[in-house]
């Protein structure tokens, strides 16, 4: 059996990728070997998954699931595609991680803030001029739509404390903290490890541009992870900027996939 | 008394509660996330946890951006 773009054909043994390219989609210029772009003709084996593209072309819906799919690691989507994350935050950290997650094609994303996007935001979170004055929870959904339509985005506009933590992410498998201050940074890691017996991913330490390659994620605790270099606040003068939140972000995802990679 | 903060021996005199240890290392309480023992304290109880010799801490204390 092998799979071309995401379905199962049976196996013809001694057929070449290009030969089943004639087949299938004679016009596709992008061919995804085993989630791998290649150019060259090779053999296929049992079990090899092919997608065959036609650049700028957009394909119906069901096609496109399958060709966003293509793209993932084989054995990563299988595990990730059924799993949920809870984003505590929708600013600069909480926009770029929705939007890793959502390129992962994880299941689900409830994401929680009660704010709304406005021009300071835009200098480092993943909102538009447009979506000023919208709730950035709902922006996000938005957004998040644009790239990978086939996920469960749960947009929950409500200012997260004690008394709600537990409702609102009593689903997902893996929390992120994406909150700005520190007080809240502190009630829902407390919360989390206390109340929960699941991972959270917090972050502490991402202000300025210098030294970005002090930003390291360390677990300090059982089920705590926090990304950052623990010690550069934001304060006047030492600004929040799109690279070092973007990396934070992007450390969270990748310790995020890490983490329910192995559940 | 001595005990172990972040994996470090320290010496104590006059401290009897967690609010007491944090006063001393001058960690903001409203902003850290404290284990003692591999246990979480809570916020609500840094007041009323006594310090014993031998005890270990985890003390975070978390700085604003994101």
């Amino acid at each position: 059996m092998i799979k071309v773009n995401e379905k199962k054909h049976p196996f013809e043994n001694g057929i070449t990728l290009f030969q089943l390219r004639e087949k299938f989609k004679p016009d596709a210029d992008i061919v995804v070997y085993n989630g791998f772009p290649v150019a060259d003709d090779l053999s296929l084996r049992d079990g090899d998954q092919v997608c065959f593209i036609r650049r700028g072309e957009i394909p119906d819906a069901e096609e496109m699931k399958q060709l966003i799919i293509s793209r993932h690691s084989p054995k990563v989507h299988e595990k990730i595609q059924n799993k949920c994350v809870g984003i505590a935050g929708a600013g600069g950290l909480g926009s770029s991680l929705a939007i890793a997650l959502a390129r992962l094609s994880v299941g689900k994303l409830v994401i929680a803030d009660f704010d709304v996007v406005e021009p300071s935001n835009l200098n480092r979170q993943q909102y538009f001029i447009d979506q000023i004055g919208l709730f950035k929870v709902d922006a996000l959904k938005a957004n998040l739509g644009k790239i990978n339509p086939f996920l469960d985005v749960d947009p929950i506009n409500r200012k997260l404390d004690e008394s709600n933590l537990g409702a609102t992410f009593k689903e997902c498998d893996v929390i992120a903290e994406c909150f700005d201050n520190p007080e809240s940074k502190s009630i829902i890691v407390e919360f989390v490890l206390s109340k929960f017996n699941k991972p959270i991913v917090a972050v502490s330490g991402i202000a300025g541009f210098e030294n970005a390659h002090e930003l390291k994620c360390r677990n300090l605790m059982k089920n705590l992870y926090v990304i950052g270099d623990g010690l550069t606040a934001a304060a006047p003068g030492m600004g929040l900027m799109a690279p070092k939140v973007g990396i934070a972000a992007h450390m969270q995802a990748n310790k995020i996939l890490e983490l329910l990679l192995k559940m | 008394m001595n005990i172990v903060v972040n994996g470090e021996d320290i010496s104590i005199e006059n401290t009897s509660t967690v609010a007491d240890l944090l006063k001393k290392l001058d960690q903001d309480s409203k902003k850290v996330v404290v284990e003692l023992n591999e246990t979480i304290v809570s916020k609500s109880d840094y007041s009323e946890i006594k310090i014993s010799d031998g005890d270990s801490f985890e003390i975070i204390q978390f700085v604003p951006g994101g």
